[in-house]
């Protein structure tokens, strides 16, 4: 059974340095204030598993947590590159990143596979792209029933994973709705999951097309209000797509990357203040 | 972007160009950027049935402004359904439920190839580049592909730096090889020309020049020995509505996010 806790309990008693974490949301729910409490407790060494590892996984790496990056779109979205990600990749800066480069469908697979306790994910994928040749964990296997030639790729199975939810009930159980993604997958192949929550409410009114995440396979649940900013949560609020924009001249500098980190996430207590701040800080 | 004497830029010629390969009625998964001004063109103009799916899930997607990613909540309120990514993947675009595939690049080569990773080395990049997203299964699974990306040297190159998506590999054969289920691209539309490839060699050659533009242009613009097809033709100029259409759509500013390649 799900624990509900404070994210900082959360965050401190689960992800430990040198462990492989997978914060997932594609593009929506996107776990923020997760990740900016794995900033200010100082993780290092991670291996950071994601889909699109967009403004999330820039300030994490630019921050200096991360040693390993597995993914399959690394940019802002609909903005341009991720700076902090390049500037970690190309130049080592703050600390070299290595990297794990799959596709969209192949990543998915992978979770697929890890949820369902499988070695590995199989599709018809990477065949003729370059991609494979550099991805270790991606190989060619021949159908045992038909002879075709398909890809494997293996099991994604993180130590931690952590999404970002609308609700949970005070018995742990979570109800996310909107896009998607690939949360469910992420929890289920995880040996261990945090979930942070808009709210935490008495009762979980189901509702159709929702994802619902038993208590009894998540760890820890914790409220963080505004967690997902500047992605967004469903029915609570909308993207901030200026802070998409913005991200871009903040990220390009190392300095007012820092000191963009420094005020926003590593003097700010929780969510809420971080909020606060970054809604002082936004353009009127 | 300057204005001809029709009153449209290149730009948003290429952008009608796009929409006019999409037919009412086509299941069409999208890229974010100039496939997605594109392909929401289309539904407003002469294809409103067209099918749009971004790979965040969303199916029948029917935004009223165009979105920046293709996660943003107005894809998931007016779509018919919202699935998985790995559903979205699996049981959607390998399941060959995709009439065409609507995609950007970095780099193109001579057989359609795309690169959206990196330019230069792999391990130590001039320029790295977002990736391929959904992109590789995209160009593998859809029943043909479109691709539009702007007409320059550097990006219509003699050899890509990385090959993210297939088009049709080294040539005839290839795709079956292998086991490529789609058919692959049938159109790059750029802001100079249409490119379509040989049935016979499985290289692009111009088909349709737009407005005003030379061969001698699109050569110009083009890093391998340009191929012509026979009967080449001029295409058509936007019309008043498509414009219309066109200006609507495109947030101010936002020059219809020429992002190089990738999907997400």
């Amino acid at each position: 059974m799900a624990e509900v806790v404070t994210l900082r309990e959360a965050v401190a008693e689960l992800v430990h340095d040198g462990d492989t974490v997978a914060f997932e949301g594609f593009t929506h729910l996107i776990p923020h204030a997760a990740g900016h409490e794995v900033v200010r407790q100082g993780r290092r060494g991670l291996t950071l598993v994601r889909l699109t590892p967009d403004v999330i996984y820039d300030q994490l790496i630019g921050m200096g947590c991360a040693a390993r990056l597995v993914f399959s779109w690394g940019g802002n979205p609909g903005v341009g590159s991720l700076h902090r990600f390049r500037d970690a990749f190309e130049h080592g800066w703050p600390v070299p990143l290595e990297i794990e480069e799959h596709s969209h469908a192949g990543m998915a697979a992978a979770y697929a596979a890890g949820a369902a306790n499988l070695p590995f994910g199989v599709l018809r994928g990477y065949a003729g792209t370059d991609l494979s040749q550099h991805t270790p964990s991606v190989t060619r296997i021949e159908c045992p029933f038909t002879g075709e030639a398909l890809a494997a790729v293996r099991a994604i199975r993180p130590d931690v994973g952590i999404v970002h939810a609308q609700q949970a009930d005070r018995a742990g159980n979570v109800q996310l709705w909107g896009i998607i993604g690939v949360q469910k997958e992420a929890v289920l192949a995880s040996r261990r999951s945090i979930v942070t929550v808009e709210e935490v409410v008495d009762e979980l009114v189901p509702r159709p097309g929702a994802v619902l995440i038993p208590s009894w396979v998540v760890t820890a649940v914790a409220a963080a209000p505004g967690g997902a900013h500047p992605s967004y949560a469903h029915g609570y609020y909308d993207r901030d797509n200026g802070f998409y924009l913005r991200w871009d001249a903040i990220s390009r500098d190392r300095d007012a990357f820092r000191a963009w980190m420094s005020r926003h996430v590593l003097e700010t207590a929780d969510v809420e203040e971080y909020r606060s701040r970054v809604e002082e800080a936004a353009p009127a | 972007m300057s204005a001809d004497g029709n009153g449209h830029s290149a730009a948003e010629m290429m952008a009608v160009a796009g929409s006019r390969r999409l037919r009412d009625g086509m299941v069409c998964f999208v890229g974010i950027g100039l496939p997605s001004l594109a392909a929401n063109l289309a539904r407003a103009t002469h294809a409103p049935g067209c099918v749009l799916i971004y790979e965040s899930g969303t199916i029948g997607a029917k935004p009223r402004n165009l979105p920046l990613s293709i996660g943003d909540g107005e894809l998931a309120e007016t779509a018919d359904a919202v699935v998985s990514v790995p559903e979205i993947f699996g049981y959607w675009l390998q399941g060959g439920r995709i009439d065409v595939g609507f995609l950007g690049a970095a780099q193109i080569d001579r057989h359609a190839n795309l690169n959206s990773t990196v330019i230069g080395d792999y391990d130590h990049p001039r320029v790295r580049l977002p990736g391929g997203g959904g992109a590789p299964e995209i160009a593998a699974s859809c029943r043909e592909t479109f691709v539009m990306l702007r007409h320059t040297p550097r990006t219509f190159v003699d050899r890509l730096d990385f090959v993210s998506s297939v088009g049709f590999g080294d040539g005839p054969g290839a795709r079956e090889r292998l086991g490529l289920t789609g058919r692959g691209v049938t159109a790059v539309i750029t802001d100079l020309c249409i490119l379509e490839p040989s049935p016979e060699t499985c290289r692009l050659e111009v088909t349709v020049l737009h407005p005003g533009v030379a061969v001698d242009d699109v050569r110009e613009a083009t890093g391998w020995p340009l191929e012509v097809a026979d009967g080449v033709r001029e295409g058509e100029p936007p019309t008043v509505a498509e414009l219309g259409a066109l200006r609507a759509l495109e947030p101010a500013g936002q020059g219809g996010g020429d992002r190089k390649g990738g999907t997400a």
